[in-house]
């Protein structure tokens, strides 16, 4: 468990991204004290199915992100199809349709570093399984500004090399499997 | 509220730009600014952004590159297709009940839009009677929409798109294509004014019957969004129309009140009597 107070977790995923978060994200109780931001690869043409599928199986309310709303506690955002997802310094989110990074759009790095900026040591930055390096440079960032910066275990992740690059660039990070996450995630306090 | 150091340093140098050049990006969105300008800092070779904001103010070649990052040229022609297709659809019937119409495009970037619409108005056979402004704060941004020329890689995207909107015609009847290069028929702006024009500090110039702003407005922060969508409805004639981006919305606007939804998918407005 970590003791210290959370402002928000952010979480970024890729190839197998479903499979995981459907362990993790049910798991989360109603009465979670913190906003959850997910950026999940997800082609551009189609409109984020994610939504409505995280919506049936989760107790905390699962909504698209909206372009400058507030990130509200107890409450699941997945970043739009072809839009970064961004964290302002005061909690809102906006949404962009720049250039991909990492041939992404919506990108982790994007999410994790603005989040990271906007919320500091009050940050809970996840990356879980993929099969490229999105991330990486983010969750390096997270852990610079003081948060804390977890990868899945490369080694069960069902595609090791996104956690593997993020950990290679922030060897700092605490690497957990989901069944570590299941038992650390609801232990996270508010600030 | 500025953090870091850093941030401090971004501050004085959106307000150094908005001194010296009369640029105003100080309520854009900040968290994609600060990226853009840190890809600026590393890719135009500045140690800070102090250094930065030294070069802005002394040497004149700075702003203009600084300006292709902090504006966002990302388009596409027909972006959206649904959006064009409940335009031709469910705008345009109105539309057509106007003897002469006038279509502004707020943030035309490469002109991508533009030739869109008027592509589009003149498949619907509204074209002639129909004045478009095409306006944007980026001056290579509207040089590039005056020339209407395309890389021919991007062609096949704005036909796939084109086609999606129920069109009667080709994309191909209104280019020629050659060295890589499509070039749009110069007919398709002979009724287009381009000008520099800003939604942040700029006014109302003309009565609108449509405007299409889209993916302008999330790059702004809500006070600004806010300032844009108060100069929209004061420049819309009665029951005219605004289009948004795809996820561009009123919802958090104080201006909401003053438009109704009219196709509520595609972020189709209609002003609403005063
Ligand atoms: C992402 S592009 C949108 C292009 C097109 N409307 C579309 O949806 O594909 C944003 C454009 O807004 C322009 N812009 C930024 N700030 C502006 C302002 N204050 N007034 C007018 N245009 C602005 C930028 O220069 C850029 O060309």
């Amino acid at each position: 468990m970590s003791g210290a107070p959370f402002q928000a977790v952010v979480i970024g995923a890729s190839a197998g991204a479903v499979q995981a978060l459907l362990r993790l994200l049910p798991a989360l109780p109603g009465d979670f004290p913190l906003p959850v931001l997910i950026v999940v690869h997800v082609p551009p043409d189609r409109d984020n199915a994610l939504v409505s599928l995280f919506r049936e199986k989760c107790t905390l309310p699962v909504k698209e992100a909206e372009d400058k709303e507030r990130a509200e506690p107890s409450t699941i955002y997945f970043a739009p199809s072809d839009y970064h997802l961004l964290v302002e310094q005061d909690g809102t989110l906006s949404l962009s349709s720049e250039q991909p990074v990492n041939y992404s759009r919506p990108a982790i790095d994007v999410l994790l570093a603005t989040a990271a900026d906007a919320w500091g040591a009050g940050l809970c930055a996840i990356v879980l399984t993929g099969a490229n390096d999105d991330g990486a440079a983010g969750l390096k960032a997270v852990a610079g500004a003081g948060g804390v910066a977890i990868v899945e275990d490369p080694a069960s992740a069902q595609f090791p090399t996104m956690p593997a690059a993020a950990l290679a660039a922030c060897p700092t990070a605490r690497v957990m499997t989901l069944a570590d996450l299941l038992i650390f995630l609801p232990g996270l306090v508010a600030a | 509220m500025p953090h870091s150091v850093e941030d401090i340093e971004i501050q004085l140098l959106l307000e150094a730009l908005y001194h010296q050049y009369h640029y105003d990006f100080r309520h854009y969105a900040r968290a994609s600014v600060k990226r853009r300008l840190i890809q600026a800092r590393t890719q135009l070779g500045f140690s800070s952004f102090s250094a930065m904001q030294a070069a802005l103010l002394h040497d004149l070649s700075t702003l203009p590159r600084l300006l292709n990052y902090l504006t966002v040229q990302v388009s596409e022609m027909f972006r959206d297709p649904a959006y064009f297709r409940a335009l031709r659809e469910k705008i345009i019937p109105h539309l057509r009940t106007y003897p002469s119409l006038k279509v502004w495009v707020a943030g035309c970037s490469n002109g991508e839009e533009l030739y869109s619409l008027s592509i589009l108005f003149r498949e619907e056979g509204l074209e002639q009677r129909t004045m478009f402004y095409a306006t944007d704060i980026n001056p290579e941004a509207l040089r590039a929409a005056e020339a209407g020329i395309y890389p021919l890689d991007q062609i096949r995207k704005f036909t796939e798109n084109h086609q999606q909107t129920a069109a009667p015609t080709s994309l191909s009847d209104y280019y020629t294509a050659d060295y890589g290069r499509a070039a749009f028929d110069k007919t398709l702006r002979e009724r287009v004014v381009f000008s520099d024009h800003s939604l942040v500090t700029d006014a109302v110039f003309g009565e609108m019957h449509l405007i299409s702003c889209r993916n302008v407005l999330i790059y702004f922060d809500r006070s600004l969004q806010d300032r844009a969508l108060g100069l929209f409805r004061d420049s819309l004639a009665r029951k005219g129309f605004l289009g948004l981006g795809a996820k561009e919305s009123l919802r958090f606007s104080k201006h909401a009140e003053a438009f109704a939804d009219f196709v509520r998918e595609e972020k189709i407005y209609q002003r609403r009597e005063p």
